[in-house]
């Protein structure tokens, strides 16, 4: 990658750039406790948590693990752990 | 035809600005400064000069107002001075680390605490390390000509840095000399319209200064660190370029005077340069081989230019108005730096001198050189640099 003078790059790129391996805690849904209530994608500041066939998931790409989530489940489905790298 | 008038060096500094046509000024007035940006402010109201003129409510906004206008692909402008710099600080870090370039003049004054509003260095020595090219002009005819170079100087495309021209204020500032202008015409040949290769526009939207890791955080340092070093031929040949344009002196990096054969040399940046010439020419008419130095460029440090000067003298009395606390003055600093690989290099002896407005006249000089004589005759480096007429009976 060739850089650029004064860091000049094309806005609205920030979805190429994954930030994911910045993660210490890794959020886990259980699945069979979560009442898709929605409260964990509506609090996500990365907007990481994702609904695919009618399921809550988590983007690892873009989630930085703060743990909002799972702070803020009131079904305790979250839980954190810690990130093997 | 060149045109001539006597006028206070705040109105010779906006007559160079207005010559340059700047799309944008912002302003916020403090001490010693405000006669440059209500002098620009008149020219706009009158309709002599078409630009964008923003009052803002801090200095912060007035170079923020700089950065932006420049990502927007216009001309900028304002002024400082002091605590109004320093509060700049943070903003025009980010705008050299942007390649952003606009003009500031940096018109010089003491910092608090205690307040005091009479001139040294302290303040854009403070900013010396903020990615800005730095000027210290001795006269107003020499703010009025650098000026016009440091538009240009700013928006080479090989360079793209702020550009920030010091000026003493009061001694500079609200004098009145003697100050030759350009034509217009010739200006206008001399610097092209603005036109950056990167600007803001919402059709093909752009960031400035992205984010960067740990990875390439330093080839960015780095690049502008060389923006500078391998811009010194561009400053240069663009100095050379208004010397042509103004039939005045070679402009360089810095001003040898009565440098030949000399045994100690001043090396001085600033209004207080004309007094050590005047102080010189006395020396030498007593038989003493004394020259001076003035710093014209500071940053890029034209410490090639400067050995070329000294590299024969015996001893070096540098003139600090400036004073890093805790070791010694910006500029002693970088030569004793430069000059440690050196072992024929000539002995510098830090002077701090003339902080807060203190007078610096010829007697001032005589002594320094005396004193420089006396130290290096000693052969005893000193340990730290001399603090020039201090009142140590009254210190608490």
């Amino acid at each position: 990658m060739k850089l650029t003078t004064g860091a000049v790059v094309k806005g609205g790129t920030s979805l190429n750039y994954k930030t994911g391996n910045w993660r210490d805690q890794r959020p886990i849904i259980e699945q069979e406790l979560c009442k898709k209530c929605g409260i964990c994608k509506d609090v996500c500041p990365d907007d990481s948590v994702k609904v695919t066939d009618d399921q809550y998931e988590i983007d690892y790409d873009f989630c930085k693990g703060c743990g909002i989530c799972a702070h803020e489940c009131t079904s305790d489905a979250i839980k954190m752990v810690h990130e093997e790298k | 035809m060149n045109n001539i008038k006597v006028l206070e060096g705040s109105e010779a500094v906006a007559w160079a600005v207005k010559a340059c046509r700047p799309h944008v000024i912002s302003s916020f007035p403090i001490s010693p400064q405000t006669h440059i940006v209500e002098a620009l402010a008149r020219m706009v109201a009158n309709g002599e000069l078409n630009a964008e003129y923003i009052r803002v409510e801090s200095e912060f906004s007035a170079a923020s107002v700089l950065a932006g206008a420049a990502a927007a692909g216009s001309r900028s402008y304002t002024a400082s001075s002091s605590q109004g710099l320093l509060l700049m600080s943070e903003v025009l870090y980010a705008s050299a680390g942007m390649r952003l370039p606009f003009v500031i003049t940096g018109v010089n004054r003491s910092i608090s605490a205690p307040i005091n509003i009479q001139v040294d260095h302290q303040d854009t020595m403070s900013l010396r390390d903020a990615g800005l090219i730095q000027f210290y002009v001795e006269s107003c005819q020499e703010a009025y000509d650098l000026h016009l170079a440091a538009f240009k100087i700013a928006e080479d495309p090989n360079i793209m840095l702020p550009v920030m021209v010091c000026m003493d204020g009061w001694v500079l500032t609200h004098s009145y000399e003697r100050v030759e202008f350009v034509d217009q015409e010739a200006v206008d040949i001399f610097l092209p319209p603005f036109k950056p290769e990167h600007y803001l526009d919402p059709k093909n939207p752009k960031t400035w200064g992205s984010y960067a890791e740990s990875d390439v955080m330093m080839e960015f340092k780095y690049a502008i660190h060389k923006a500078m070093t391998e811009g010194k031929p561009l400053i240069k040949e663009i100095l050379n370029e208004v010397s042509e344009l103004t039939g005045r002196d070679n402009n360089g990096f810095i001003e040898a005077y009565r440098t030949d054969g000399a045994d100690v040399i001043l090396v001085a940046m600033g209004s207080v340069a004309g007094t050590i010439k005047d102080a010189v020419d006395d020396l030498r008419n007593t038989g003493k081989n004394v020259g001076l130095v003035k710093i014209r460029c500071y940053r890029p440090f034209p410490y090639e230019e400067i050995w070329e000067a000294v590299k024969d003298a015996n001893v070096l009395g540098v003139m600090d108005a400036n004073i890093s606390m805790g070791s010694e003055g910006a500029v002693g600093l970088d030569l004793k730096a430069k000059m440690i690989s050196k072992p024929e290099a000539p002995m510098v002896i830090d002077f701090i001198a003339g902080l807060g407005g203190r007078e610096i006249n010829s007697k001032t000089i005589a002594k320094l050189v005396d004193r420089a004589e006396q130290v290096y005759s000693s052969g005893i480096v000193m340990p730290e640099a001399d603090w020039v007429d201090l009142n140590a009976s009254i210190l608490p």
